[in-house]
C-alpha cells in the first residue's frame, strides 16, 4: 500500500467528515429556514466529496477496507483534520467564521489539486469545487452581513474570527507525507496558497468592517492527529452504531 | 357589499370549486375559506418543521455515510416542504413570522407523531416506512384540492415522500434481514410506532369536526376511518413480506370485506398527545423556540445589513 498517498486522501477528507458532521448537527436547530437548509446542504455536499475520497483510500488500503470502516472504526489520534474542523457550534458566528475560514482555503485547495497528477484526485476536486464554490459565496455574504449587520452581531462575529483566528495557520503547515506527495506531483503545496489566502480573508474582513486578528500564535496538530478536546466528543456520536453494533449492515 | 352580493359570490365560488376549476390568491373567496386554508396548510407546514428534530435527532449518529447522506437529505426535504408550505399559506395573507408565532405560542397545532421519542436507528426506519406512508395516503389526494398553491406544493411533496418512504421501508427490509439484533430492532420501533401512525390519520369520524366543510372544498377526499383502513390494508402485508409482526393481536383478515379488521385504537392516547402531553411535546417546542430565539441577532443582523446595502445604492442613485 502507498501509504503516503492513503494518509494524504485521508487528510483531506477527514477535514470533510468533521466539518460536514458539525453542520449536519445543525439541522432543524438554525436561526431561520433558509440557513437551516443551506447548512444541512454544505453538509451533505461534504458527506458526498467524503465518500469519494474514502471509496478512492479503501481501493488503495485493500483487505476489503470500505469507506464506512474508514470513516467510524478510527481512533481519535487517527483522525488526521485540521483543529479549525472540530471547533464546537457555539453560536452561528462562530459557525459562520469557521465555515468561511475554511471555505477560502478549501476553494483554493481544490483549485490547485485539480492539477494533480492523480487523476481520481483530480476529478473528485473537479467535482467538489463546483459546490465548495457555492460554500465560499455563502459564508463569506453571511460574514459581511453579520460583521455590518447590528452592533450584536458585529460583536459576535468579531469574537468568532478572533478565537478561531489560531487555527488558520495549521492549513498551510506540510506532514511528511505531504512533502513526499509534493514532490511526486500529487499533492497540492499548501504553503504556495498562504499569502493567497489571507489576501482574500483579510479583504472580506474588511467589507464586513471587521479586523483581521493581531494575534501571531497559533496552534496546531490535527494534520498528526493531536487534536482538540472537542473531537473526542464528536467521535463518540459519530461512531455510537458501528462500535455498539460491530460488523453488520446497515 | 351587500348580503345578496356575497351570497351570489359564494354561489359562483362554490360552482367554481365543483367543476374542479382552481382558487388562486387574487380570487375572491369567503372568509371562511381562506382561514380553514391557513389552518391547515399552516398545520402541514409546522409538521414538517417540527418533523425534522425527530430524525434530525439521528443525524450525527447514523450508521454508514450513505444512511447519514440520505438522511440529511430526507430532513433537508422536509425544510423544503416547510418552505413550500409557509409560502403557500403567504398567498393568504398571512406572515410567516405570524405562523411560527401561533406554533410557538401553542395557538397552532402540528402532526402529534412527531412528539414520539427516536430511540433508535430502526426509528428512522419506521418513520419513513409508516410516518410517511400514512402521510402520503392523506395527502396524495390533496394534489387535486381547490387551492392553486396548496396543491401545486403537494405534488412535489408527494412525489418526495413517496421516496422517502421506499427509503424507509428499504431501511426496515435491512434490519430485518440482519442479525437477531437488528430484527428485534426493527420489531420493536414497529411496536412503538404502530398505533401512533394510526391515529396519525386522525380521529374517528364521529369525532372529526372538519370533516363534512372540507370534503366540500376537496381538502379531504375521503373520510379519516377510511384513510385508515386504505393505510392498514397497505402495510400489513409489507410488514408480512419482511418478516414483522403487526402488533395487534386482534388483526384478521375479513374475507367478506375484503379488508383487514384490527383492534381497538387508544384515543385517550390520541388526546393527549394532542393535548400537549406527549413524551416530547415540551422538547419540540424547546427546540423550535429556542432555535427562533437564538436565531434573532441573526436575523436582526440580516435584515440591518440588507437596508445599509438598500440606502448605499439609493445615496449612489442620488
Amino acid at each position: 500500500m502507498n501509504t503516503n498517498l492513503y494518509k494524504y486522501i485521508l487528510s483531506i477528507a477527514d477535514n470533510s467528515l468533521i466539518l460536514g458532521q458539525r453542520m449536519g448537527a445543525l439541522t432543524g436547530h438554525g436561526p431561520s429556514l433558509e440557513t437551516d437548509i443551506a447548512c444541512t446542504n454544505i453538509s451533505l455536499d461534504l458527506f458526498g466529496q467524503v465518500r469519494s475520497y474514502y471509496q478512492y483510500a479503501a481501493k488503495i488500503k485493500g483487505d476489503n477496507t470500505t469507506e464506512d470502516d474508514i470513516a467510524f472504526l478510527r481512533k481519535e489520534r487517527e483522525y488526521l483534520n485540521v483543529l479549525l474542523v472540530e471547533q464546537p457550534d457555539t453560536n452561528f458566528a462562530f459557525t459562520i467564521a469557521r465555515q468561511f475560514l475554511f471555505d477560502t482555503y478549501h476553494f483554493l485547495f481544490l483549485e490547485a489539486l485539480e492539477k494533480s497528477h492523480d487523476i481520481t484526485l483530480s476529478a473528485i476536486a473537479k467535482k467538489s469545487i463546483k459546490e465548495v464554490s457555492y460554500h465560499r459565496r455563502f459564508s463569506s455574504d453571511w460574514m459581511r452581513r453579520l460583521g455590518d449587520g447590528t452592533q450584536v452581531s458585529h460583536e459576535k462575529v468579531q469574537e468568532a474570527i478572533n478565537v478561531l483566528w489560531t487555527y488558520t495557520d495549521e492549513l498551510f503547515h506540510q506532514t511528511e507525507a505531504d512533502i513526499v506527495m509534493v514532490k511526486e506531483n500529487i499533492a497540492v503545496d499548501v504553503t504556495k496558497l498562504k499569502d493567497h489566502y489571507y489576501n482574500t480573508v483579510k479583504k472580506v474582513l474588511e467589507e464586513a468592517t471587521l479586523e483581521v486578528p493581531e494575534s501571531k500564535w497559533f496552534q496546531k496538530g490535527g494534520k498528526e492527529g493531536i487534536h482538540t478536546e472537542h473531537l473526542g466528543y464528536l467521535l463518540s456520536d459519530l461512531q455510537y452504531m458501528q462500535r455498539t453494533y460491530p460488523n453488520m449492515e446497515w | 357589499m351587500s348580503e345578496e352580493q356575497i351570497k351570489n359570490l359564494e354561489t359562483q365560488f362554490e360552482a367554481r370549486i365543483a367543476r374542479d376549476e382552481k382558487i388562486e390568491p387574487k380570487d375572491w373567496m369567503p372568509e371562511k375559506y381562506r382561514k380553514t386554508h391557513i389552518r391547515q396548510m399552516s398545520q402541514h407546514a409546522h409538521s414538517e418543521i417540527v418533523g425534522m428534530l425527530p430524525e434530525g435527532n439521528w443525524i450525527t449518529r447514523a450508521p454508514s455515510l450513505r444512511r447519514k447522506v440520505a438522511l440529511l437529505a430526507k430532513v433537508q426535504d422536509e425544510a423544503g416542504h416547510g418552505l413550500y408550505l409557509y409560502s403557500a399559506c403567504e398567498t393568504l395573507g398571512i406572515s410567516r413570522e405570524e405562523l411560527y408565532e401561533q406554533l410557538h405560542t401553542g395557538k397552532a397545532k402540528y402532526s402529534s407523531i412527531f412528539n414520539y421519542p427516536t430511540l433508535t436507528w430502526a426509528d428512522m426506519g419506521a418513520i419513513g416506512w409508516l410516518v410517511d406512508g400514512a402521510a402520503i395516503i392523506n395527502q396524495v389526494p390533496l394534489c387535486n384540492t381547490s387551492y392553486g398553491p396548496y396543491a401545486r406544493a403537494m405534488i412535489r411533496v408527494c412525489k418526495e415522500e413517496s421516496f422517502h418512504q421506499r427509503q424507509g421501508f428499504e431501511i426496515m427490509i435491512k434490519l430485518a434481514n440482519g442479525t437477531p439484533e437488528q430484527k428485534e430492532m426493527a420489531q420493536d420501533a414497529l411496536n412503538r410506532w404502530w398505533w401512533p401512525s394510526l391515529m396519525m390519520l386522525g380521529p374517528t369520524d364521529a369525532e372529526s369536526v372538519h370533516t363534512e366543510q372540507s370534503m366540500k372544498w376537496k381538502l379531504k377526499r375521503k373520510s379519516n376511518d377510511d384513510l385508515r383502513q386504505q393505510f392498514i390494508d397497505q402495510t400489513v402485508p409489507q410488514a408480512d413480506l419482511i418478516g414483522l409482526t403487526i402488533p395487534d393481536p386482534d388483526l384478521k383478515w375479513n374475507e367478506e370485506r375484503q379488508s383487514y379488521d384490527f383492534g381497538e385504537i387508544n384515543w385517550d392516547e390520541f388526546w393527549q398527545v394532542v393535548k400537549g402531553h406527549g413524551p416530547c411535546n415540551k422538547e419540540r417546542m424547546n427546540a423550535r423556540v429556542g432555535a427562533w430565539e437564538r436565531g434573532e441577532w441573526v436575523r436582526d443582523a440580516a435584515m440591518a445589513y440588507a437596508d445599509k446595502k438598500e440606502n448605499r445604492k439609493t445615496k449612489k442613485a442620488i
